[in-house]
């Protein structure tokens, strides 16, 4: 069972939201491992990439590579992140490190995919005594398949009341840059995401991926919605 | 996040003359918007969504079946050439005849050409979206001919003159009081009330007159199939069967991707096709026309042409890393389960494939004027997850972004992802650059101006409450404190 954590923690994680960094660090600890954060990362380069940039981005993949070269494990509390990684990164670096590329991919986990995967841990200790619902984010469903872990992580928190949402499955609206050069079409769907939950009557609103909560946070503090969102990494560093 | 708006989409409120691009952040602005079409499309998608359920249900292994023809549809457009030619054979040996088109133009001038010839006056259409990319039918209408569109949907938009709403069911976006005020105002009959049943008992009458009237009918084609030299075509209304047996001549207008090698194949994909589409186990009428009547045979045209449109496909068939495009069915899943055609709608796309498939193919086909839709989408991938063939459609959109930008059409954009790069590749140079944007920002929500023109993160906090400023970096965070504390504990 690996034990030597490298964290990879997203730039905007970094920058806008790092108590969701703090408390991944927070439950890993509490499961016995050892965490690092090698400082000489920045961006995995995601946002040139999506935005057609490949050659912009391209150092920061090689970087990336260069930086977490010799980390046993990387775990990263973001879907999309971990996807640019492991999906992307074989395509985008240049043909002599994609071997490299494809074997950092492999040691590349999400935090829920690295607990239940990896660890086979479904009760971190947790206790969060609220009602929550979850909202899938696309690139960990989609790319990464995970689609049971965080659930099942959540059905393993003390006091945690599940509920379920419609369209669980559909996207927030988000997307990078699309959130702001698509400004409208991004509101409706995080509209539409956010009556998703509001039907549910939950207190909190969850997901794998930062970004998406920030999406939906801004969406529903807008309309002052009741429902707060909240990364899984907070709920699980959650104690009595 | 960035909310500098650089090509191919600027921002809406830049004051310029009207690209394509501008259009559709206009018409999207204004469609996503609209609560009453966002219930409409919801309710239609909630109906299809649960039939579409049941109907992968019905499969014993729904995943095979997609692989089955994803394979099938590759080796088809991996041997194009073999299968056209194949197909050409059995259907001129047994007197129809095979028109190559080039392009739109061409495909409607040996149509015009055909029909005044042989002195048509009136075409029943059933339903046909490449001849909507054609244009075909102003085409014909100039030279004083009448053209039906006999598919209901189809005839719904004809009558409300608009190009159809969504490739499969053309008239999604109407209820059906609009479609009685719509009967009402132009087929100046009483309709008391919105009963779908009247309704379509009323659309019925008026299409059986055209039926009878015409002289040609034009078909589109599901599928050709190669080694019978067959079209297959499915409804659910009919109007197939009728546009290709009772009139004298019969058109059958496709792309040239359409082609599948083996009558065979038709076992999985008519029932996979209906499944996409509809829901359905198999659509109602499926119809195999392979020539016109032979002597002694009781019904049928009297000649019978096939018209294989390239149009830009064969440039797209070059292109070894998008080829699989052309493996689309048509079936419109990844329409249906699209946020962004959702909440923008068929129309507002302006193109004649709307959705992730057309957002793919449009910029192939129709080149400059549509890099935009490209970028309109999330990258959540729903498209691929459900397409019957596989096609990795949110792949192919990074590989039209990436292809746009390498093409040098985003000169300010590559400017900015320079700059981006160099404080993405230096740490240092990162923290301080997210330290100085924090404490700008705060000052700047601080004094009240967010979501003014002095605001830089505008397009976000217009609608949204602005995104979170911590005092302290994480990067700073563990630095301090969480970097020296490896106990093993909180």
């Amino acid at each position: 069972m690996p034990r030597k954590i490298s964290l990879f923690v997203p730039c905007f994680v970094d920058q806008l939201q790092p108590e969701v960094a703090v408390d991944t660090v927070k439950v890993l600890r509490r499961l016995g491992c050892e965490v690092d954060f090698p400082e000489d990362q920045s961006c995995c380069g995601q946002p040139a990439f999506n935005s057609g940039f490949w050659d912009e981005a391209r150092p920061c993949a090689e970087r990336f590579l260069r930086v977490f070269k010799d980390a046993e494990t990387i775990v990263c509390p973001s879907g999309s992140c971990t996807t640019m990684v492991r999906v992307f990164y074989p395509e985008l670096v240049s043909s002599a490190l994609h071997d490299e590329a494809v074997a950092v991919g492999k040691r590349t986990f999400e935090l829920s995919e690295f607990l239940v995967k990896v660890m086979g841990v479904t009760d971190v200790g947790a206790t969060f005594p609220h009602s929550v619902t979850y909202h899938a984010s696309c690139h960990g469903l989609r790319e990464l398949k995970l689609k049971n872990e965080p659930l099942q992580l959540l059905r393993g928190v003390k006091g945690l009341k599940l509920v379920d949402m419609l369209r669980f499955d559909e996207c927030c609206g988000f997307g990078g840059t699309f959130a702001t050069k698509f400004e409208s079409i991004s509101v409706a769907m995080g509209e539409s995401k956010a009556d998703s939950i509001a039907v549910t009557g939950a207190e909190y609103v969850t997901a794998i991926d930062p970004s998406c909560l920030m999406h939906v946070q801004g969406i529903m503090g807008h309309r002052k919605d009741r429902a707060k969102a909240i990364h899984l990494a907070s709920i699980l560093a959650s104690e009595a | 996040m960035s909310t500098s708006t650089h090509n191919p989409v600027p921002a809406g409120d830049q004051p310029m003359a009207q690209t394509a691009a501008q259009k559709f952040l206009r018409d999207a602005a204004t469609k996503s918007a609209d609560l009453v079409h966002r219930e409409i499309i919801r309710k239609n998608m909630e109906s299809y969504d649960a039939a579409h359920m049941r109907g992968r249900g019905r499969f014993k292994n729904w995943e095979a079946a997609r692989r089955k023809c994803q394979e099938i549809k590759r080796e088809a457009i991996e041997n194009l050439d073999k299968y056209l030619l194949q197909f050409e054979e059995k259907v001129t040996a047994r007197g129809g005849h095979v028109f190559w088109a080039a392009n739109s133009d061409e495909a409607c001038t040996y149509i015009k050409d055909l029909a005044l010839s042989r002195g048509v006056k009136t075409i029943v259409k059933s339903k046909s979206m490449v001849t909507e990319e054609m244009h075909l039918t102003p085409v014909l209408e100039e030279v004083g001919i009448r053209v039906w569109e006999t598919d209901l949907g189809e005839y719904i938009v004809q009558l409300r003159n608009e190009p159809p709403y969504h490739i499969v069911t053309p008239a999604m976006h109407l209820n059906r009081q609009q479609i009685r005020d719509l009967f009402r105002e132009k087929l100046g009959e009483d309709v008391p009330d919105a009963d779908p049943q009247k309704l379509v008992a009323l659309a019925r009458r008026k299409l059986r007159e055209a039926f009878f009237a015409a002289e040609m009918g034009i078909s589109g084609a599901n599928f050709l199939v190669a080694d019978i030299g067959a079209v297959a075509i499915t409804t659910n209304e009919g109007n197939g069967r009728l546009s290709t047996s009772l009139p004298r001549i019969h058109v059958a207008v496709t792309g040239i991707e359409k082609v599948i090698p083996r009558l065979e194949d038709l076992g999985t994909f008519w029932p996979v096709l209906a499944t996409s589409g509809t829901g359905q186990p198999i659509t109602t009428y499926s119809t195999l026309v392979a020539g016109p009547r032979k002597p002694g045979e009781a019904d049928g045209p009297e000649e019978f042409h096939v018209v294989l449109l390239d149009n830009g496909r064969s440039g797209l068939l070059a292109n070894a890393e998008e080829r699989e495009v052309l493996t689309c069915i048509r079936c419109g899943a990844c329409l249906n389960i699209c946020p962004v055609y959702k909440n923008v709608g068929g129309h507002t796309y302006n193109t004649t494939y709307p959705g992730p498939i057309g957002s793919v193919l449009t910029p192939h086909l129709r080149g400059g004027e549509f890099e935009h839709l490209s970028y309109a989408s999330s990258l959540c991938g729903a498209c691929t997850s459900v397409c019957p063939v596989n096609i990795n459609l949110h792949h192919h959109l990074l590989h039209n972004r990436r292809d746009f930008t390498k093409a040098g059409k985003d000169k300010a954009g590559r400017m900015q992802f320079r700059m981006w790069q160099k404080a993405m590749l230096n740490p240092r140079l990162f923290a301080f650059g997210g330290w100085m944007m924090r404490s700008s920002l705060r000052l700047l929500y601080r004094l009240g101006l967010a979501g003014t023109a002095l605001d830089p993160m505008r397009a976000w906090t217009r609608k949204r409450t602005r995104v979170p400023l911590p005092e302290t970096s994480f990067r700073a965070r563990w630095k301090k404190e969480l970097g020296r504390d490896q106990s093993g504990s909180k």
